[in-house]
């Protein structure tokens, strides 16, 4: 057999070629003052009453402004939109003066009856533009009962209830003002062209591969230095992180623990971190099993090395937590309070007088979610500890929208401690929604371990009416230190959102309401 | 012919209409729905109830197929809960981009795949068949995700010759070289796996034709080397790699969704992994059903094209 194959050589040579040819020189830097952003997903909506997560936000936020919103650094309220406001003393009308002169992007103005349309377009189901929702997060203003255009510059809020966190309420993203004019227009597709008044205008949304918004040249506030943002989504963190390193991106959200000391000992980027208004727990069942005695709740916080799992599982990237109430909220929080220290001997303690030595727990573990950081790591490292004092753990882990599913209409029958973790805006939610006897899952609430003191309700009602800053703030602190001692909870983590960004980028700052603020950032 | 592909498109018509049931019924039967992705922690029984109602989810069952069925006769897929855009426009973007990727990667493992296979069978237990035996094993073995990722490490981060991710440049670009820049990475690492089975394939039948009577006869006629190794050698080994190719088609568009997700390729796999994790319903099925008929449809051009170069299925 002759063994003569010259023909293939040529072949396979072409088909390389092929591959090769078009090969672009190197990627170039990207532009300076246009900032490219790596999101950690496509955007679902740019309407702000319409979308609910946190990516969407980021980009939201820098197309629209607020009556009013969260002074730089903090959680404390500053005008926006509205100049001032007045409350009423029994806490149930709300009188905002807006700011004369705004226009919206597309030229129409902002007033008292574009204020009036969003927020009835949000609440009213009868609304002409009811339609152009789902408004999930809506419930975040149900206590409104009405909105009234007083006359072109002021707007008046009715509540049918006292609510305190109104106001955190309104700074939050769901309480950002759209063009009525826009909504028109585009109905349903309202998402895809948004227009605001904020400090970027929507220039283009290209479907999975970019968000593009330029300079808004008129903006009340003076005109952003940037010329333009890009938000490129890329979901997968490892990929994120090439980007990083190749130039393709300027700022890297949500960085994977693993990669942070890489980013910082390289001098060509900036690693930034922030606290937030986030907690990370283990909700114990204190309805059935070992969990129903408290000497066993505070035995597990004792047991566990919180120090080490923020360390070494979540490499630094977030610290130990000492209460339902994150010191974020830093005008609401506890500063006597400190986080159950490391002592297992007191723990192994704690459970022999309760009886509940070598007890075994059913341990519900989540495998992702939004802020649940690292949640099968944290799981097994929990496991770890509680088996130290001799307890003995049983991890189930699900998927997040069955594990949600199975924790939140209770723990009752399926197992004595669930991971969970929540980010909000107001310290009256988490402890509202997961702490009171009237919140017990049968009843509509997310005390889905059943927690329950007469004491900590009054509290908590109390402070959701008190339109009186400092008392609602003692009212928390309150909390803070009762919570503390009842240990419902398996008090964990707060986690420290981080961004890294390239040394080009200035005045990046991140905020702890999670929101990405680049009203004054500039890049070289 | 006509006949046969006739018959084979109403064949196709209860697999997908059992399919739509399937991926109803199954995205209904998994825990959790789109109200509570859409509300995460706040998803309270009553917010729940209004979201479900505002998006037609509070009928029943049955009621919720038909509408669904109805309005997908018309051509209208519905909006996508989660995108709040018409499932169909999302669908067709989507695809188009993995076509994209798969027929570029289907391509190169057609074309390396069948030019290894003829090599190492013509040349079987030489130095040319053991290396590519030797790496069409590695690549059958190679995790696809690993392999893309360290494919980035190097191309992108280290010797910053291509991208790292996406289909276009985010500035300038847009043109025809940047999308084939892009593409270079996913579609090869795509190809890797499905490269090595075809060249293991084409290499087995080769060597069974080859060592029949009528090359014998076609040497003995004292045709040329390379006429007997390709007009007929190959053309007999093509009816049996056909199919295989056609089986490939399926896998890379499979396997298309982890590397959809590593290269950050706007295709319909990294679609789905997303909408089913947000239980956007009408975008799992409306994406589901576009995929299966498309399957459905190359692998009937796969059967058609052996019919057609296999004189023994033609009638």
């Amino acid at each position: 057999m002759t063994r003569n194959f010259k023909g293939l050589a040529p072949l396979l040579m072409a088909t390389a070629l092929a591959l090769v040819a078009p090969m672009a020189p190197a990627q170039a830097q990207t532009p300076p003052n246009v900032l490219v952003v790596g999101q950690i997903a496509e955007p679902a909506s740019l309407d702000p009453a319409v979308s609910t997560a946190a990516n969407d936000f980021r980009i939201a936020v820098n197309m629209y402004d607020g009556l009013v919103r969260n002074k730089p650094g903090t959680l404390e309220i500053e005008p926006a939109l509205a100049t001032d406001w007045a409350i009423s003393d029994d806490g149930l009308e709300y009188t905002f003066n807006l700011r004369e002169g705004v226009k919206f992007q597309d030229g129409t103005p902002f007033n008292a009856d574009a204020v009036k349309f969003n927020f009835d377009r949000m609440l009213k189901e009868d609304s002409p533009y009811a339609d152009t929702g789902p408004f999930p997060l809506a419930f975040f203003f149900s206590s409104v009962e009405n909105v009234d255009v007083v006359d072109d510059l002021t707007v008046k809020f009715t509540l049918n209830e006292p609510f305190a966190p109104f106001m955190s309420n309104l700074a939050s993203p769901t309480g950002l003002i759209v063009s009525p004019a826009a909504v028109e227009k585009f109905g349903k597709d309202f998402g895809r062209n948004p227009v605001g008044t904020g400090p970027f205008k929507f220039e283009e949304w290209q479907s999975n591969s970019r968000v593009v918004v330029s300079r808004n040249e008129d903006y009340w506030d003076g005109p952003a230095p940037l010329e333009a943002v890009i938000f490129r989504p890329i979901t997968d963190a490892n990929t994120r992180v090439a980007e990083m390193l190749s130039g393709g991106i300027d700022v890297l959200l949500e960085t994977p623990p693993d990669n942070l000391a890489q980013f910082r000992d390289d001098a060509n980027y900036q690693v930034m971190e922030a606290v937030g208004p986030h907690v990370w727990y283990v909700m114990l069942n204190a309805k059935d099993g070992p969990f129903a005695d408290k000497k066993v709740r505070q035995a597990v916080n004792y047991a566990l090395n919180k120090e080490s799992l923020v360390n070494d599982v979540l490499q630094g990237t977030a610290d130990v937590s000492a209460g339902p109430i994150p010191p974020a909220f830093n005008w609401a929080y506890n500063e006597d309070v400190q986080p159950y220290p490391y002592d297992p001997e007191k723990a192994k303690e704690l459970l022999a007088e309760a009886g509940a030595e070598g007890a075994k727990l059913t341990f519900l573990v989540t495998e992702g979610g939004s802020g649940m950081l690292d949640p099968v790591p944290m799981g097994t490292a929990i496991q770890a500890d509680l088996a130290a004092v001799g307890l003995d753990v049983e991890i189930k882990t699900y998927e997040w929208n069955t594990f949600l599913s199975e924790v939140n209409p209770g723990l009752e029958g399926k197992g004595d401690m669930a991971e969970m973790a929540w980010m909000t805006s107001d310290p009256d939610t988490l402890p509202f929604l997961t702490l009171r006897t009237a919140a017990f899952p049968d009843e509509g609430g997310f005390n889905s371990s059943y927690y329950s003191n007469p004491e900590v309700d009054e509290l908590l009602d109390k402070a959701r009416v008190s339109t009186d800053h400092d008392e609602r703030a003692d009212l928390y602190k309150q909390v803070q230190k009762i919570v503390h001692d009842d240990a419902p909870w398996l008090f964990v983590a707060n986690w420290k959102q981080n961004a890294v960004v390239t040394a080009q980028v200035g005045a990046f700052e991140l905020q702890p309401d999670f929101s990405l603020n680049l009203r004054d950032v500039t890049k070289q | 012919m006509t006949a046969y592909i006739g018959k084979r498109l109403l064949a196709a018509i209860p697999v997908i209409i059992g399919l739509s049931i399937i991926v109803f019924l199954v995205m209904k039967l998994i825990p959790g729905d789109p109200a509570q992705a859409l509300l995460g922690s706040y998803a309270t029984p009553e917010n729940v109830e209004r979201i479900n109602r505002a998006l037609g989810l509070d009928r029943s069952w049955p009621e919720q197929y038909v509408i669904w069925v109805g309005n997908l006769l018309h051509g209208d897929f519905g909006r996508s809960y989660i995108l709040n855009r018409p499932v169909l426009d999302e669908v067709l973007e989507r695809f188009s981009a993995t076509l994209i990727l798969a027929g570029a990667a289907l391509l190169i493992c057609s074309v390396l795949g069948i030019l290894a296979g003829i090599v190492s069978a013509v040349r079987q237990f030489g130095w040319t068949d053991r290396i590519v035996t030797f790496f069409v094993l590695i690549g059958i073995s190679m995790p696809a995700f690993f392999l893309g990722l360290v494919f980035i490490l190097f191309f992108a981060v280290r010797w910053r010759l291509l991208p790292a991710s996406g289909m276009y440049a985010v500035y300038g670009g847009g043109d025809l070289p940047d999308l084939v820049n892009h593409l270079i990475l996913p579609a090869g690492t795509l190809a890797i796996v499905a490269t090595g089975v075809v060249a293991r394939l084409t290499r087995a039948a080769m060597l069974e034709v080859l060592r029949q009577d009528f090359i014998r006869t076609a040497r003995a006629k004292g045709l040329k080397e390379g006429v007997v190794i390709y007009r007929h050698a190959f053309r007999a080994a093509l009816v049996s790699v056909i199919p295989v190719i056609g089986i490939q088609a399926g896998f890379v568009l499979g396997g298309a969704v982890y590397i959809e997700t590593v290269f950050q390729w706007p295709g319909l796999g990294q679609m789905l992994v997303k909408a089913v994790s947000t239980r956007d319903l009408l975008l799992v099925q409306g994406g589901v059903l576009v995929a299966a008929t498309v399957y459905v449809l190359v692998n009937l051009l796969a059967d058609v094209a052996q019919a057609m170069l296999d004189p023994r299925l033609k009638a």
